[in-house]
């Protein structure tokens, strides 16, 4: 069995990000980056299941500037078979991704194509289903447990209700929840190891890829900020301070 | 130029989600006279179909009703959306960015061949929206293309609910289109309780890592029953096994608007501030009095949640 894990660079989720003052964006320049996390958690996954024999064959995928080879290291590190670096110094959005990935899935033919649930820079929350959608095959997000068979997967997905159990045949999408799993601590002996493993670089032109109708992004500024608050020192006094606010 | 609006009610067990009461708020800043409803049910899908029809600023709801759609399976539902938006000639479909949404609205997207807004937080023209990104640290004001569908899901916890009270037309839907056998519901785990819903509870109490184990969550159980709280919890919590993950609040768990928001010791990380950044008043409780959620908490109070719990159960009687 063979599985792709998407795998995109963004900047680290401990970072404070900063609005560029001319509304055009955040500064990206000079500040840490690593791989998204929900992915980091689709590479384990994927890494576990080849561990433990149920698949052969594991290729990180990303789509991104010549620095996003530094997540596709991660991920070879993490014990990924091999990569694709399919270059675009433009960001993508999620619907042109998903044509990229269902070019890659068409030619590769994985069982699984396993993703974030979604990306912590846009938060868009798009992409798995986007790809499945182009791909007509079946999708399972926001998955906390996968249970591999030959030819389908049983999915527990965490929902607004609780948890929800899906069967899907494969080949299928399956996106990836924080609860899946713990991805481990990479070891030099595999950094170093992962120097050595292809990457093959692509572009949205070797694959046919038109760019898909996008959103034009007018203006980024900060949240509306709160109020800063106060410091009670005592419990009467906040329940002093709820009342007068008729909130208790 | 005219546009017409399709939401799709989110619904459970015959009940319909009030996040549909809440996209329909939004919907309402787009186009007010031209907003339809579809329900997309099994055999309940009429009775569901009524308590939309009262919803103000709704014209029609069309019901669909097929055994296919007992479970809200995106690979079986999008195509039949796509089916009814091509049909209808809408030209917005929107849906709540519950899970339900978040799931389902990316694949209809797709399948349009159209960009889709996740999380809209405002409208400024019917093409032109906020959304948040990076945990809510920023906003970022998007135009979506004028010549395509348009694809969103709205950000519930930034509109209150559309009020009732309306009579609108209820038709039932014939959408044929096939259904696929690839995905297959098993089954749901649901927890029940009789407390507030999260989502939607005018107040809620929290508790994070500093609870410490779940037979101590009981305490922020009871002190939430007593002022009549739903109950949350941080990533820690839920991750550590005190709670389910149904509970979790902040980026990648639920996203809530409460008048009264009181959390019991977390540290205010940005993952689960995004969760939270609507609340009214936020009162925070933690023993480090240099934890960041004193930041942006409207009262703070230093202490052992330990001692301060007791003491507050007394003090509200
Ligand atoms: C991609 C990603 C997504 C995430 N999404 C979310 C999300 O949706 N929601 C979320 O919550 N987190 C999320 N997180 C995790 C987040 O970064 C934090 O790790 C988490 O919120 C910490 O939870 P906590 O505040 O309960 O625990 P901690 O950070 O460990 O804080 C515990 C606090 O309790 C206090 N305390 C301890 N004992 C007591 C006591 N007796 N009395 C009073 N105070 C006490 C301590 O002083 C401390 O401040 C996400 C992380 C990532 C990477
Ligand atoms: N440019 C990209 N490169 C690699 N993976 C991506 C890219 N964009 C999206 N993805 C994948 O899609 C998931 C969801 O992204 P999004 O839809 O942007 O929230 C991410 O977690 C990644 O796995």
């Amino acid at each position: 069995m063979k599985v792709l894990v998407s795998v995109k660079r963004a900047i680290d989720y401990n970072v404070r990000i900063q609005i560029k003052s001319d509304g055009s964006g955040v500064v990206t320049d000079g500040v840490k980056h690593s791989m998204n996390p929900f992915d980091e958690i689709a590479v384990e996954q994927a890494i576990r299941w080849k561990e433990a024999g149920l698949c052969d064959e594991v290729v990180a995928v990303t789509i991104g500037p010549d620095a996003a080879g530094e997540q596709l290291r991660s991920a070879l590190a993490f014990g990924c078979d091999r990569a694709i670096h399919v270059k675009t110094e433009e960001p993508v959005q999620p619907l042109t991704a998903a044509g990229v990935f269902k070019a890659i899935a068409e030619n590769e033919q994985p069982q699984v194509f396993l993703m974030g649930k979604q990306a912590i820079d846009d938060d868009a929350s798009q992409t798995g289903p986007m790809t499945a959608a182009l791909l007509g095959w079946p999708q399972a997000t926001f998955a906390s447990s996968i249970e591999l068979a030959d030819d389908s997967a049983r999915v527990t997905r965490e929902v607004d209700a609780g948890l929800e159990t899906l069967d899907v045949d494969l080949p299928a999408v399956i996106t990836t929840d924080l609860r899946l799993n713990e991805p481990r601590y990479l070891k030099l002996p595999n950094i170093m190891k992962a120097k050595k493993k292809p990457i093959e670089s692509s572009s949205l032109d070797e694959l046919g890829v038109a760019p898909a109708a996008a959103l034009e992004s007018l203006k980024t500024a900060p949240p509306p900020q709160r109020e800063s608050g106060v410091r009670v020192e005592s419990v009467d006094e906040l329940v002093a301070k709820l009342k007068e606010k008729s909130l208790l | 130029m005219s546009y017409k609006i399709l939401i799709i009610a989110d619904h459970l067990q015959g009940a319909l989600n009030e996040s549909t009461a809440r996209t329909i708020a939004c919907a309402q800043q787009i186009a007010p006279d031209a907003i339809d409803v579809l329900v997309l049910a099994d055999d309940g899908a009429a009775a569901i179909a009524a308590e939309a029809a009262r919803i103000d600023g709704v014209a029609t709801v069309y019901h669909a009703d097929d055994a296919a759609h007992a479970h809200p399976t995106a690979a079986v539902l999008a195509p039949r959306i796509a089916a009814a938006v091509e049909r209808g000639g809408y030209s917005h479909v929107l849906g709540p960015n519950t899970t339900f949404g978040k799931d389902l609205m990316p694949r209809v997207a797709a399948l349009l061949g159209a960009p889709m807004v996740t999380d809209i937080m405002a409208v400024h023209t019917p093409h032109e929206f906020d959304r948040p990104i990076y945990a809510g640290n920023a906003v970022n004001t998007v135009a979506a293309p004028a010549d395509r569908v348009l694809v969103a899901s709205v950000r519930c916890a930034s509109y209150p609910a559309a009020a009732g009270g309306n009579e609108a037309a209820i038709e039932p839907l014939e959408l044929d289109v096939e259904v696929p056998s690839h995905t297959r519901f098993v089954g749901l785990e649901q927890q029940t309780s009789d407390r507030p819903d999260l989502q939607t509870a005018p107040k809620v109490v929290s508790g994070g890592r500093g609870v410490g184990s779940e037979e101590n969550f009981r305490i922020i159980y009871n002190f939430a029953d007593k002022i009549g709280a739903a109950v949350g919890a941080s990533r820690a919590a839920v991750d550590a096994g005190y709670v389910p993950n149904d509970m979790q609040v902040g980026q990648t768990g639920k996203i809530i608007s409460p008048t009264l928001y009181i959390c019991f010791g977390i540290s205010g990380a940005i993952q689960h501030l995004a969760g939270i950044k609507d609340a009214g008043t936020i009162v925070a409780i933690n023993k480090d009095e240099d934890a960041p959620i004193f930041e942006i908490a409207d009262i703070g109070l230093v202490g052992d949640l330990f001692d301060i719990i007791p003491e507050l159960e007394r003090a509200v009687g």
